[in-house]
């Protein structure tokens, strides 16, 4: 299939970006969406052009390393699939796609596709770890965790730190990363001992760090490739409350 | 005292100020059905035979209203900094237009309730008809003349539509995300939140609207 590309070109951290049509020819329908842009990418070598930097890592959807925005929803319209599992069987002959980085404030554009989403490491080093001493393998086994409990966590777990969440919200905020995070370790005992402090912690530094405010708007839940449920951010809310009424 | 900065903290207050501000609502349309009961002037009278509650209860609303307003302002300055840019093709897959709008339709309803202040409580929109210088049979203020008055002319029912709608999306967008702001909701509970709370504020509306409209469809008179 051949596709009509507006891709955003940005040669630098402080230079001007801009979109810029391309033509994909010859697309397979079982390419993934970053295979797609290798083979554009390709082509513009040959060229002589500068390719289209993005990020990738994995390439089976666990590392959260691709961000692109595809027609401005994040990863693209498939639910629960990173962009690097879309495949292009998704699209038709002749489609127009727009491919543009993550947008917030917080995630500055490196180049093209590619963004700085360090300042999600630097909420997760403000409280998102155990201070506590958990002792060794065998001490975590000794410990009873009801599987309700457990399955929380791991839902919670399941964050891949892609940064899709705070890409579509009109808010730029960083809510639903953070209580994944604080979900996961306040719903084990391990973890409980410091959830109020790790909360104000971890929302104080996501401030610092120029996201915006949670509106409940649930555009995150529903750009999530990982299926982190906005409910995880009630939950923060109320371990806020706990801390705050002790 | 100083305000609280922290991003929880201040929408938990948001949502506690607009919950104050939804009892207000619920607690104003049943006071005002005394209207079909032709018991309106009986009951504004009672309001005020009790000053001091009034003016304890007004305190408290000011004080919601203003800590409503200021955080308001104030998170969507943020969060507009926050997204400097948006897409080339946006599409919303979660949010409304009413959660998208909230400081816009909150500006509409600051601005009615401005004029709802002027027109029924101090009475200065249209002195003809204000009630404290109009006492009916019984001697106490004729707020039902004034209010039957209001709603005859075109222009005052146009304000209170477009209040009444601001007040509408406000809420439709409102009362369950103050449920969510709280941790007052579960998995499985949350879907019923969110159609119930569209519901509430949509019965709201109607109940709010059905004043005017028995008036100006002659079933008040």
């Amino acid at each position: 299939m051949n596709l009509t590309l507006y891709v955003w070109r940005q040669a630098g951290p402080k230079e001007k970006g801009r979109l810029v049509q391309y033509e994909a020819r010859d697309i397979s329908p079982d390419m993934s969406f970053l295979e797609m842009l290798d083979v554009v990418n390709e082509d513009l070598i040959r060229r002589g052009e500068e390719p289209i930097a993005f990020d990738s890592d994995c390439r089976e959807g666990i590392c959260g390393a691709c961000g692109q925005a595809v027609n401005g929803t994040p990863h693209g319209p498939r639910k629960l699939t990173t962009t690097c599992q879309l495949h292009m069987r998704n699209y038709q002959d002749g489609d127009t796609i727009y491919i543009e980085p993550f947008r917030a404030l917080a995630f500055p554009v490196v180049k093209d596709l590619v963004i700085d989403r360090g300042s999600l490491d630097r909420i997760i080093q403000s409280g998102g770890y155990i201070s506590v001493h958990t002792g060794g393998v065998a001490d975590g086994n000794a410990i009873l965790i009801p599987k309700s409990d457990a399955d929380t966590a791991m839902d919670a777990a399941e964050c891949i730190g892609c940064g899709a969440c705070v890409a579509a919200c009109p808010n730029g905020s960083a809510m639903l990363f953070t209580a994944a995070k604080v979900t996961h370790l306040a719903s084990l005992p391990q973890g409980k001992i410091e959830a109020g402090r790790r909360v104000c912690m971890m929302t104080e530094e996501m401030l610092r760090q120029g996201f915006g405010n949670c509106g409940n708007h649930y555009e995150c839940e529903s750009a999530c490739p990982k299926g982190i449920r906005v409910r995880f951010i009630a939950k923060l809310n109320r371990e806020f409350l706990k801390t705050r009424s002790t | 005292m100083s305000l609280p900065a922290s991003t929880v903290a201040r929408k938990l207050l948001m949502a506690a100020t607009g919950q104050l501000m939804i009892i207000f609502i619920i607690l104003h349309v049943l006071g005002n059905s005394t209207i079909f009961y032709r018991t309106l002037n009986a009951y504004a009278a009672g309001l005020h035979a009790l000053p001091l509650l009034l003016w304890i209860f007004r305190s408290v609303m000011l004080a919601a209203i203003m800590l409503h307003v200021f955080y308001g302002i104030q998170v969507t300055i943020e969060n507009r900094e926050a997204k400097p840019r948006t897409y080339a093709v946006q599409e919303y897959a979660a949010s409304t237009f009413s959660s998208r709008n909230m400081i816009w339709t909150g500006t509409a309803i600051g601005s009615f309730l401005i004029y709802h202040l002027l027109h029924f409580t101090f009475q200065t929109i249209d002195p003809s008809t204000a009630a404290v210088t109009h006492p009916d049979a019984a001697g106490r203020p004729d707020v039902f003349a004034m209010v039957f008055a209001a709603f005859r002319r075109i222009g005052i029912l146009l304000v209170y539509a477009a209040g009444l709608l601001a007040v509408w999306l406000h809420l439709s967008h409102g009362i369950q995300s103050s449920f969510q702001t709280w941790g007052l909701n579960g998995e499985k509970s949350f879907p019923y939140i969110k159609k119930g709370s569209r519901l509430a504020a949509l019965i709201l509306l109607l109940a709010y609207a059905a004043i005017p409209a028995a008036i100006v469809m002659g079933l008040l008179k």
